[in-house]
């Protein structure tokens, strides 16, 4: 059964056609990269795979169920996590305290009014791993509005991760990032679990033909193309509208 | 979330500040004993109103509905049926939670400035009905001669001292329940709530129901502070449901600091405490608090709390 499924998904605001008849399918465990200059609607893709915001028209599938309707956080329920191209962290909490959120929204804990959170131990201990896992572990006490710009993007990162979500969509996880924390977040990703199916939209050629199974690729609200990473990087319209548009 | 700590010189505050607390009667005379009162009552009304502002992000202007409805229900238990405690307490509070809830339903379907106009309108639906029905609500009168209530203990509750250790003890259990909840998974989730919504719904958190319950929690604490309100005046009017009553409430938790449970604590006292001291020389009590609000939101955006907090940073003590 596949992961994902885009059956001529579209999107207006107002009188503007933001996605127009978009149709793609993703299997278990791919990478797939979205590509696409700014305006395509790759993020207005995304919002409408999470549920953030409602399609005009088509539907979306995740593993064989229609979710078209289902609100975002049901969808994240059943195992779809994201990420968000403008940083969307709790910024007058912890970095820890960040990571608690991400970890309890899963845990049967989360409605107990009674109880207090430090008896959630389990979900302290993974909290701190994960960030001693990602070198962030110095910043667990400090508010997520006071770190850098390049730590707040591996939170944002880290976030998405710690659902341990089946479906994963990153939204320009490396946009802003210097060369040494873009391959830190490479690395973040390339280190998730295979069988993860990952969607993740790049602006960097090189991240998106490094980790990409499979390339869509997005241009003013259609689908102009898809295939095998290979295939796209030599497909002559990608390179003249995209690629070459640069 | 820092891990839990044993602070002896908090725990010596605490303890000195209970003494205090168990051995004020006998050092007030009973006007400055009722002022204690009047501030534990709204230091409740505070933080009950700081879960949903503080907490959540919901900031409410009608917080007053459910303060004064559970204060009308009282009066009306207690001028009517004679209900004792037992059986005016809960109802009052039932009556409180489902007006909480029934005005949750209608508001949190909006958010920001909506939420505000709207909660705001729902509260002044109830105070046009408490002004209004005068057959039941005595109108612009209220209700007079509330009793106070009868315990079977050898003290009458109608007496200073003992009014005093009653409310000090239902204001001090509420407070340590709304302290649990605060820092409970639920808790924390409210923050996260307050913080970014869009991220709390991505996680897979019901927003939704967050909201409501705590909504619904806020109204019902409220609805405490206002049964403890009508028998410490032993009378209701509409103005315990008026809007100028949730922006008394509001100014408490501003003035305080949002967002703790202590700084509407702070907030209430300050605000009491000036209210009685000014209205002694001047007419014009509301006027100064316009300025001591204008200040408060030029020089301590966080409140008192918050203006402490970022002082004791600055000097380096942490």
């Amino acid at each position: 059964m596949s992961a994902l499924v885009a059956e001529a998904v579209s999107r207006n605001f107002g009188g503007v056609q933001a996605l127009s008849n978009v149709s793609f399918t993703v299997q278990p465990g791919e990478r797939r990269l979205i590509i696409g200059p700014n305006g395509a609607g790759k993020t207005t893709l995304f919002n409408m795979i999470s549920g953030a915001f409602a399609v005009s028209d088509g539907t979306i599938r995740l593993f064989g169920r229609d979710i078209t309707h289902l609100p975002p956080y049901e969808r994240a329920r059943m195992g779809l996590a994201r990420t968000f191209q403008i940083t969307n962290l709790f910024p007058n909490l912890t970095v820890l305290e960040n990571v608690l959120l991400a970890l309890q929204a899963m845990d049967d804990s989360a409605f107990l009014l009674h109880r207090p959170m430090r008896a959630n131990a389990h979900l302290f201990a993974r909290a701190g791993a994960l960030l001693e896992a990602w070198g962030l572990a110095a910043l667990a006490g400090q508010l997520a509005k006071d770190i850098s710009y390049g730590e707040k993007r591996q939170v944002d990162v880290i976030l998405g991760m710690a659902m341990q979500p089946k479906v994963l969509l990153l939204d320009e996880p490396t946009a802003g990032l210097s060369a040494a924390e873009v391959v830190r977040v490479v690395g973040m990703i390339r280190s998730l679990p295979r069988d993860m199916t990952i969607l993740m939209i790049e602006h960097d050629m090189d991240v998106a033909f490094e980790l990409a199974d499979r390339i869509t690729v997005l241009h003013q609200g259609r689908l102009i193309a898809e295939g095998p990473r290979d295939a796209i990087r030599n497909n002559a319209q990608v390179n003249e509208i995209y690629l070459g548009a640069e | 979330m820092t891990a839990p700590r044993f602070r002896p010189a908090l725990a010596a505050l605490v303890l000195i500040g209970a003494l205090l607390l168990l051995a004020l009667p006998f050092l007030l005379t009973p006007y400055y004993l009722g002022l204690i009162v009047k501030i534990m009552i709204f230091a409740l009304f505070a933080m009950s109103f700081d879960l949903l502002i503080g907490y959540t992000g919901l900031p409410s202007l009608g917080h007053a509905a459910y303060f004064g409805i559970a204060a009308y229900a009282t009066g009306l238990l207690a001028l009517g049926p004679g209900w004792n405690l037992w059986l005016a307490l809960p109802a009052s509070l039932l009556i409180a939670a489902a007006t909480a809830a029934l005005f949750g339903l209608l508001a949190l379907r909006t958010r920001g400035s909506y939420f505000l106009m709207i909660t705001l309108a729902l509260s002044q639906v109830l105070w046009g009905i408490a002004f209004g029905w005068r057959s039941v609500t005595g109108g612009e009168d209220g209700l007079p001669d509330v009793p106070r209530p009868n315990l079977g203990l050898p003290w009458s509750l109608a007496d200073d001292a003992p009014f005093y250790y009653f409310v000090l003890i239902v204001v001090g259990l509420a407070t340590l329940m709304l302290i649990r909840v605060v820092n409970s998974p639920f808790g924390h989730a409210l923050r996260g709530i307050r913080e970014s919504e869009t991220r709390m719904l991505a996680l897979g958190y019901n927003v939704w129901r967050y909201k409501f319950v705590a909504f619904v929690l806020a109204g019902t604490f409220a609805g405490l502070a206002g049964c403890l309100y009508a028998y410490l005046n032993r009378y209701v009017s509409p103005g315990y449901v008026h809007v100028v009553m949730s922006a008394e409430v509001l100014l408490m938790v501003v003035l305080g600091g949002a967002g703790t449970l202590f700084g509407p604590v702070i907030g209430a006292a300050l605000f009491v405490w000036l209210e009685n001291l000014i209205s002694g020389y001047t007419e014009r009590w509301l006027m100064l608090l316009g300025i001591v609000y204008v200040l408060v939101g030029m020089f301590a955006p966080n409140g008192l709390t918050g203006l402490a907090r970022d002082l004791r940073k600055r000097w380096g003590r942490s």
